[in-house]
This record gives structure tokens, C-alpha cells and sequence, in this order.
């Protein structure tokens, strides 16, 4: 065998040959079969691509070189990762009510990372032209690495706090979290260009700065280490999927000009059930973190309405206007976060996290957050739940609540120019009638009828008899929720007795 | 519009009457009591008489409303799927209308909730 010297080999490849290599060079030209017959999902949604080798990866992000960053990101966390279970860094948040925050976030997200890892491969491999294609490829694996560094959090808290013993079934199951699984798989039963319109472009370009950056500094706020570490970990794989996104969208549009209305409409669409996903997060931001950072309000001010502006405005050369139905949002930012509050508040009973009512500090932050609408609308309803909490009555709905034939969210939005008023919106198809939320989601139904018809609301499927039985016991053991400990209020919690135990035996130690 | 698919697309709503047990879905709504976040669903039998609503499914998921008990029933305004309407107590939701997913809104006059707020 011919030894290799030094000389023999040829020069270093710079980055552009590199990425060329193992990107374009990988590719080949079918001889036997039939294109479409290997890529049977570009062409059935109307987009029109010309050259898929016009597509430019900014990060120019090779497999080798993926692996290289990742394996030493990977290990930064881990040590982090054992630092916090070695230290009980549990006992070092600022309250204990600020695992419910993480209960939602670990049960409703976590889940959705790895659905997102199965729908990157899913397109990855769909694409046909190769330059998405490992864009969506090295996404997919950040995906499940996502998923992963998070069910180690769930590990940790879950040894010491109720409601996060079993994430995997409550998602397929518990009523709220059907919220994030049906926005999901509306945009993974979607073509590929809607899904990453939907999942890239909507979410995680335009939106994602509402759930990340608020929740991770809430996350440092509170003292959350084992969040805040996944969180920086997680950010330079977040910056390289928003690129994609926004990179597939002008792909698109530069295409062809009979692509505009197109992404237009799924723009539209994936706006909307973004920003109701987020009604949640804007309850998380708002009302349960002990220390807070941005109110709701402020959030959207500056990632929506000052960022979205500005990216809307670049995107306007290409024909693409904001989002419908983005002036809803403003009007209903002085209300989302205490509407969504106040539902889950009376619905804590078939919840797997706790709900409290704000104390005399928060109330003031909120009257100077929002003084449009908390002193006259929102605090008399958390004086009147207080006294009858005191009195032994804590409030909690003897009803099941309808829900949002799109959305899945029960139908409390109050209508964008009466706050007194729910809004509700009803359509006929097929001789029968759906409700739904508001006009965003309204239109969303109309779009394509026959998709949300099938969609599995969890009211109607307990009334079908389809969710363990009739009464709520019955409901939260088809849940897997422990009753009178996963669900109702803090106060009274065995959540509240542990940490009332912590704090006590910690200042016993520091007074000895 | 036809949802965009890869072929024929065409399924059974998933909430068909026929699916709920000889029930069928009511959603009912208090204007201007927000402590009940979001309207009610009820399953009902289409042959209940409309006075069992007002003696016995009313109380029982308004009644923790202070308001509640000062309602004069014969002042209520009603709201069938957006048309006013007058409910006969003696007849069956059927016989008056009241069908699968209706949507029933009720008003009562002098009573607007809590603290001025709706509530």
C-alpha cells in the first residue's frame, strides 16, 4: 500500500467546497424511477419551485461540523445538568409556584419538540431539493436533542413535585394539552411547504421570541438553572431554525410570483393559531412567575408589534402584508393573559398544575401594567374569589367549557371592542354547526372544513363517553392525574407543604 | 374551500349527533357573568321539557353566582343561535328548536354581574 505523504495530499477545502461537497455533492439524478414517484409531496399544494439549488443555507452547516458543536454543547449542559440534581437546585427558586410554570411548559412543549423532530425527518426527506433538505435534517436532530436535555428537567422536578409523572400520556390525553397537539399535527398533516410556513416561518421566526426569551429569562428570574442551561444551549440551534424559516419563505416567494397568495394565506392561518397557542404563555408570563420579567403586554409591544412590523415591512417587496386579523391581537393585549388565568383558575380541579389568585404585589404590578384593564375588570373578580376562598368556597366551574372547534382553547375572548362581551363564532358545514373562538380561527375552520370536522375536543369526547366516564374523578384517572394533589390550588397543595417545609428547615439551619 | 390533500379527502365529523348516547350537545352562555369563564356545554336529551333547564341545569352550574338568585325568569331574554327567542317551558328542546351544538344566550335584565365588571 502507497503511503500518503504530507505533500500528496491535496490542499484544505474551504467552507463554501465543504458545504458543497457534502450537501449538493451527496445528491444524485434518478435513472430508474420516476421523480415524483420519489418525491411525492412537493408538487400537491401548488407551490411552484423553479431551481431548488437557488435555496442558500446561510450557516452553510455541514453534518461533521453539526456534530463537532453539538457534542460540546452537549457536554456543557450535562455538567449543569448533574450540578443542579447535586446541589438542590430545586431549593434554590424563588417560590414553588413557579413549577407550575414549568409543569405547563415541560408537558405542553416538550412533547411538541419531539413530534418536531419526527416532522423534520418527515420533510427532510421529502424535500427535493437538497439544500432544505439538510437544513431539515440537522433541525430534526436538534429537535430530539431538545427533547431529550428537557426530560431530564422533568426528570429532576418530577422527584420532588406533582404533575409531571407521566408527560407522554397527558399529552395524548389531558384536555388542555390538546391545545399544542392539535396545532401540531394540523401542521404536520399539512404539505411540506405549509409545515415549515407553519413550524418555521410562524412559530419559530416570528413568534418564538414571545415563548423563548421571556421564558428562559424568566426561567434565570426564578432561579431555574436546569432551564436556563437548556435554554443557552438551545439558543444557536433556535437562531439557525429561525433562519430557515425565514429563508424557505423568500425561497417561495422568489420562486414563482403564483406562490405569494399561497404563502399569504398559510401566513395568515399559522399566525393566528400561534398567537392563540400563546394565550397560555402570556398566562405563564403574566401570573406565574413569582418574579417577573415583561409583562404580556410589553412582550407583544416589542416581538410583535415592533419586531414582526419590521420583518412585515421587509417582506412587503415580495407582495406580503402583516397577518390577518394582527390588529385582534393588539386589541386584546391588555386582556389575554387575565382571561386565560381566570379559565384555568376555575378549571384547576381537572388540571395537572396549580392555580392561585395574584397577591396585593402582583395586583399592583398588573394595575401599572395594564391600566386600562385591571383595576376595572380583572381585580374584582380576584377580590370576590378571595373572599369566597376564605369563607371555604374556592370557585371552581361546575360546567365543562366549550371549546374552539380550531383552536381547542375553551371560548373566553371577550370580543375585541367590548371586554364584557365572549365572543363566540358559529358556522354550518355539512348541515351542522361548529363554534369557534373568533374570526382568525373562524376562517381558519372555513379554509378547509373538512380537516377541523375530525378534530378530537375533548369536551365532546368525555360527553361521548370516551375519556374513562362521566365524573371528573373518573376523567383525571383516564388522565393519570393524582386527585387532590396534581390538580386544584397551590393553597393547600402538597406542592405548598414541601416547600413550606424546605423554608423552614433552611432557616433552622442558617439560625444554628 | 377543499382542504389541499393528496387525495380524496373526505371524513365523518367526529362530534355527530348519533355519537353521544341519545344526547345531544347544548352550549349555553350568561351574558355579562364572566365568572363563568366560557360558555357551558351540556349534553341533553332532545325530549327534555325546557322548564327542567330553568328548575335544575341552570341552578346547578349558576347557582354559585350571587346573582343567580335574584333572576326573574319571566323577564329573561333569550338568544337561540342569534335570533330572540321565547322559550316554552312546557315543550321539549326538540319541539322548540333547540338542536345538536344549538347555542343558547340568556340575558337578565338589572342583572349585569359583579362590581360593574361583567363578573
Amino acid at each position: 500500500m502507497k503511503s500518503t505523504t504530507k505533500t500528496d495530499r491535496p490542499g484544505k477545502m474551504s467552507l463554501k467546497e465543504r458545504y458543497s461537497h457534502l450537501t449538493r455533492g451527496l445528491d444524485w439524478e434518478p435513472s430508474y424511477q420516476d421523480r415524483k414517484k420519489i418525491f411525492p409531496f412537493t408538487d400537491f399544494e401548488g407551490i411552484k419551485i423553479h431551481d431548488w439549488d437557488a435555496f442558500e443555507d446561510p450557516f452553510r452547516l455541514t453534518m461533521d461540523a453539526y456534530w463537532k458543536y453539538q457534542a460540546e454543547k452537549e457536554r456543557k449542559l450535562y455538567a449543569v445538568i448533574d450540578s443542579f440534581a447535586q446541589n438542590n437546585g430545586q431549593m434554590n427558586i424563588s417560590d414553588a409556584r413557579y413549577v407550575n410554570a414549568l409543569k405547563i411548559f415541560l408537558t405542553a412543549v416538550t412533547p411538541l419538540e419531539y413530534h418536531a423532530h419526527r416532522a423534520y425527518t418527515h420533510v427532510g426527506r421529502h424535500f427535493e431539493g437538497v439544500g432544505p433538505r439538510v437544513a431539515c435534517q440537522l433541525q430534526a436532530i436538534d429537535e430530539l436533542r431538545h427533547a431529550q436535555t428537557q426530560i431530564h428537567t422533568i426528570s429532576h422536578y418530577n422527584k420532588y413535585f406533582d404533575g409531571l409523572h407521566d408527560p407522554w400520556h397527558m399529552y395524548n390525553h389531558v384536555w388542555y394539552l390538546s391545545v399544542p397537539k392539535s396545532f401540531f399535527e394540523d401542521a404536520v398533516t399539512a404539505g411540506p411547504f405549509e409545515f415549515l410556513t407553519a413550524i418555521s416561518f410562524s412559530f419559530e421566526y416570528v413568534l418564538t421570541s414571545l415563548l423563548f426569551v421571556p421564558f428562559m429569562s424568566g426561567a434565570a428570574y426564578n432561579g431555574d438553572m436546569a432551564t436556563v442551561t437548556f435554554g443557552f444551549s438551545a439558543q444557536s440551534d433556535e437562531s439557525r431554525h429561525m433562519t430557515l424559516g425565514l429563508e424557505i419563505i423568500k425561497f417561495m416567494l422568489e420562486q414563482d410570483e403564483a406562490n405569494v397568495p399561497i404563502v399569504q394565506k398559510w401566513i395568515d392561518k399559522w399566525f393566528w393559531r400561534g398567537y392563540r397557542l400563546l394565550s397560555i404563555v402570556a398566562m405563564m408570563m403574566d401570573y406565574m412567575l413569582p418574579k417577573k420579567i415583561m409583562s404580556w403586554k410589553e412582550a407583544w409591544e416589542m416581538y410583535f408589534e415592533e419586531g414582526g412590523g419590521a420583518l412585515f415591512k421587509d417582506l412587503s417587496r415580495y407582495g406580503i402584508r402583516l397577518p390577518k386579523y394582527h390588529e385582534v391581537a393588539i386589541a386584546e393585549k391588555d386582556h389575554y393573559s387575565h382571561q386565560a388565568w381566570s379559565a384555568f383558575y376555575q378549571y384547576s380541579h381537572a388540571a395537572a398544575f396549580h392555580t392561585w389568585l395574584p397577591s396585593e404585589a402582583e395586583s399592583a404590578w398588573f394595575a401599572e401594567k395594564y391600566p386600562e384593564s385591571f383595576n376595572r375588570l380583572y381585580k374584582p373578580r380576584y377580590d370576590h374569589w378571595a373572599k369566597e376562598a376564605a369563607e371555604g368556597k374556592r370557585f371552581y366551574n361546575n360546567g365543562l367549557p366549550q371549546l374552539c372547534q380550531v383552536c381547542q382553547i375553551p371560548t373566553f375572548f371577550t370580543e375585541p371592542g367590548d371586554p364584557t362581551k365572549i365572543m363566540t363564532r358559529t358556522v354550518e358545514h355539512g348541515g351542522s354547526k361548529y363554534h369557534c373562538c373568533s374570526d382568525g380561527c373562524r376562517d381558519i375552520f372555513v379554509g378547509e372544513p373538512e380537516k377541523y370536522v375530525q378534530a378530537w375536543l375533548p369536551v365532546y369526547q368525555i360527553f361521548q363517553g370516551n375519556c374513562g366516564g362521566a365524573t371528573v374523578p373518573e376523567v383525571l384517572d383516564w388522565y393519570h392525574l393524582n386527585n387532590s394533589a396534581d390538580n386544584l390550588d397551590y393553597v393547600g397543595s402538597p406542592d405548598e407543604a414541601m416547600w413550606r417545609d424546605w423554608q423552614e428547615q433552611r432557616s433552622k439551619t442558617a439560625a444554628e | 374551500m377543499p382542504t389541499v390533500s393528496i387525495g380524496p379527502y373526505d371524513f365523518a365529523p367526529r362530534d355527530r349527533v348519533e355519537n353521544f348516547h341519545g344526547n345531544q350537545l347544548v352550549h349555553l352562555l350568561w351574558e355579562k357573568h364572566l365568572m363563568f369563564a366560557s360558555p357551558i356545554t351540556v349534553p341533553l336529551p332532545p325530549p327534555m321539557p325546557f322548564a327542567a333547564v330553568i328548575a335544575e341545569l341552570l341552578p346547578a352550574l349558576y347557582g354559585q353566582h350571587p346573582d343567580f338568585a335574584a333572576i326573574d325568569w319571566s323577564t329573561v331574554e333569550w338568544e337561540l343561535d342569534g335570533a330572540a327567542f321565547t322559550p316554552d317551558r312546557g315543550q321539549t328542546l326538540a319541539a322548540q328548536g333547540i338542536g345538536h351544538k344549538s347555542m343558547l344566550r340568556f340575558r337578565t335584565p338589572g342583572l349585569n354581574g359583579l362590581a360593574g365588571a361583567a363578573f
